[in-house]
């Protein structure tokens, strides 16, 4: 059964349709990117799956592993196993990162009627995963995101996916405003993810294929206009690169 | 979204709302030289001490009250209320532990503060990831008296004076003729001056020449008889280079009426010497409709008298229907350093008017101010901030910095910052800011698997950071448990 299975999804954002008609199924254990020019509708896709307020489906369906998705608040699709790496992550002041994925780890260890881990577990696990991705432990207790960098932000983001652990990863534009050295770090801690976790799947949303050298996909996707207009393997992503999108209008 | 869901969150649960069923002494209604008379008789005063609050109820007859604040209360009958209430099982004034009437030690652990020489404020759940609790001792202040001092003994082996302000009177009377009404004078301020002619039990605190008090000192008030004011009066003196850290906490039953809680709290610290005061103000805040609860008139000043002294105020102000309140530093000791640290939470129909004065007289005198104000539901939440530098205060330097959190859109937040420099070398910055809770915010909460309610006590935790790690461990952790509490409801 695959984990993902969209089918012919139609939403607005606000009251603007943007989403006309897409289609997307992702097996367990696969990565699939969605690229796109501006205004296509990746971001959209991205915030009907997680739930947002504001984005309203009109019609369609969302199986998450064999369940309505949309019928779930956005809290219950993240205890899921549903995790969204956001593009412009907001800062939460004072909140300390370790407090944030305390109160997340406790949150969905209620929801799913387990023990919460132990204070000790955790701050061992914050601590190999902050190393991981070349954080220094400080980080951990410096506000959610306040005052950090645009990289130090999205490697925020890959640091709650890894202790979060979700089924299914939607990385949108984790790649935007990364310079090389960051873009590498960030996709070995998702391909190391992926290694440790053999039945997660990413979803990756970009423009770019820089970020395909270094998690590399399944299958590739092309969103154009909101519904997906051409899949392919690797080589697809290479082709948009060199010859940008307008091939696909000309057919 | 954000907003709808936390006006949706908006009822309040208070759990300190009980009464205990204690018989009492309780003067009856009315406010006369014949009743403030009586206070002293019963507290069996010396004559220089009644003559002082005969003199101060003389003052008080004759005086304005303060129509200034951004308060809309109707008028408060004074001669409606009940000047002196007392336990009967306490006449004979605090003995020793065993003999406090057990009805009484109930309440107490009711509200997690047991007055034993085990543990210090409970109610906390034991946290991994925090150090072992240090032992608090406590006084017990039950309406107008104190029912219990713990761990006097320990105190006194390192000179520490720590016991209800009735008893210093009569142990330590040249202290309390000495200090009493020398940092709020009994002419000071309306209520000042009523506290100064009817108030009843506070602690006394004295902290001997180079002595560090062994442990953290706490006073816990509770009002319990109805139609009864609290009029309790603190005074802490810290010799040269001594220090000490003191707790208050406050609750009292729900009720329909509203109560008055008016008390002076005085601090003075010599050369070197260093006070850290800590309040959790808990007071009944009222019912989600705005019916009853506490008026807080309180007026709590400091000085640093010596050189090199330091006063530090830091507030969680959560209770109570109005609260009027200025923690304030007389900087007269050249070097000497005043802080201010304040989170003052409305929800509901509260309101709120309070900061504090920092008043530069000496040498390079430091002030700093964190205020975070949030306001919830109907409530109206004011900063007000006097930051005076005198022509003497060479090199002064304040900074101020004042936020504001709106949970809502019928709520007010406002800021009244005053400063006066009349010295050129001064430096004075003030910051100001004013968020909401965003919608971003409590989706980023949502999609980590967080529910609202939690988001929001989270993310007003964070808001008040600052001033949280001002505080003792064990309190700040109440302290966030009781910004929960007092959250509950604002979102859904």
């Amino acid at each position: 059964m695959s984990l993902l299975e969209v089918r012919d999804l139609y939403a607005n954002a606000g009251d603007k349709p943007i989403l006309k008609g897409l289609s997307l199924t992702i097996g367990a254990g696969q990565v699939h990117a969605i690229m796109g020019p501006n205004g296509s509708g990746k971001s959209t896709l991205a915030y009907v799956l997680a739930g947002k307020p504001g984005y309203t489906v009109t019609s369609g369906e969302v199986l998450f592993d064999g369940k309505d998705l949309l019928a779930m608040e956005a809290q219950k699709r993240a205890c899921a196993g549903l995790f969204l790496a956001f593009q412009y992550p907001v800062e939460i002041p004072g909140v300390s990162n370790m407090e944030f994925l305390r109160t997340a780890a406790e949150a969905r260890a209620r929801a799913l009627d387990a023990e919460p881990p132990s204070a000790v577990d955790l701050i061992r696990r914050l601590r190999a995963i902050s190393n991981e991705l070349g954080m220094n432990p400080d980080f951990l207790k410096r506000g959610v995101n306040e005052g950090f960098s645009g990289g130090e932000k999205k490697r925020n983001e890959i640091l709650q996916m890894s202790f979060l652990e979700p089924r299914l990863a939607v990385l949108d534009e984790t790649d935007s405003g990364l310079d090389i050295d960051a873009l590498r770090i960030v996709g070995e801690g998702v391909t190391r993810y992926l290694k440790a976790h053999p039945d997660s799947s990413v979803l990756l949303i970009t423009h770019y294929q820089r970020l395909l050298d270094h998690i590399v996909p399944d299958v590739v996707h092309v969103l154009a206009n909101g519904s997906i207009v051409e899949s392919g393997d690797r080589t697809l992503a290479l082709k948009l690169e060199a010859q940008g999108y307008a091939w696909l209008d000309a057919g | 979204m954000a907003n709808k869901t936390i006006e949706q969150r908006l009822t309040h649960e208070y759990t300190a709302g009980f009464v205990s069923a204690i018989e009492a002494d309780t003067f009856p209604p009315g406010l006369s030289e014949d009743v403030v008379r009586a206070i002293s008789t019963r507290k069996n005063e010396p004559a220089w001490l009644t003559q002082w609050r005969l003199r101060a109820f003389a003052y008080w007859q004759a005086m304005p009250k303060p129509e200034w604040a951004h308060l809309h209360f109707p008028p408060i009958d004074f001669q409606s209320i009940s000047y002196y209430s007392a336990p009967k099982s306490q006449a004979d004034g605090p003995r020793s532990l065993e003999d406090v009437d057990p009805e009484l030690l109930r309440t107490y652990e009711k509200l997690g503060i047991p007055l034993h020489e085990r543990a210090a404020l409970a109610g906390v759940v034991p946290d991994p990831l925090l150090p072992s609790r240090p032992d608090v001792a406590v006084d017990a202040v039950f309406d107008s008296v104190s029912i219990a001092t713990t761990f006097k003994d320990r105190l006194a082996e390192a000179g520490v004076v720590f016991c209800p302000l009735s008893e210093a009177v009569h142990t330590h009377p040249e202290l309390v003729q000495k200090y009493l009404g020398s940092v709020v004078p009994q002419r000071d301020n309306f209520y000042a001056a009523l506290n100064s002619a009817v108030f009843s039990d506070g602690s006394f605190v004295y902290i001997p020449l180079g002595v560090r008090c062994p442990m953290e000192l706490s006073t816990y008030f509770r009002i319990n008889a109805r139609n009864t004011g609290q009029f309790e009066r603190t005074l802490i003196i810290a010799d040269r280079g001594a220090y000490v850290s003191y707790l208050e906490g406050c609750t009292a039953p729900m009720r329909d009426e509203n109560q008055l809680h008016a008390a002076v709290v005085e601090l003075v610290a010599l050369e070197d010497a260093q006070i850290k005061y800590s309040t959790v103000q808990n007071w009944y805040p009222g019912d989600a409709q705005g019916r009853g609860g506490i008026y807080n008139f309180v007026t709590k000043r400091g000085t640093c008298l010596g050189d090199r002294a330091r006063i530090s105020w830091t507030q969680v102000e959560t209770g109570s229907a109005i609260t009027w309140k200025y923690p304030s530093v007389i900087l007269r000791g050249n070097d000497s350093v005043g802080e201010f640290y304040s989170v003052a939470l409305t929800n509901n129909y509260q309101q709120a008017d309070t900061g504090t004065k920092m008043i530069h007289l000496g040498r390079n005198t430091r002030s700093t101010i964190v205020s975070k104000g949030i306001s919830a539901g109907h409530s109206q939440n004011s900063y007000r901030g006097l930051v005076r530098i005198s022509p003497t205060a060479v090199g002064a330097r304040n900074h101020t910095q004042c936020d504001s959190l709106l949970l809502g859109r019928t709520c007010g937040a406002n800021t009244f910052p005053y400063i006066e420099s009349s010295n050129p070398t001064a430096t004075v910055e003030h910051e100001a800011t004013t968020t909401r809770v965003s919608d971003e915010q409590l989706f980023l909460c949502a999609q980590r698997g967080i529910d609202a309610e939690k988001a929001v006590s989270m993310i007003v935790n964070g808001f008040c950071r600052d001033v949280f790690r001002e505080l003792p461990m064990e309190f700040a952790v109440e302290a966030g448990k009781l910004l929960e509490v007092s959250l509950e409801g604002a979102v859904g």
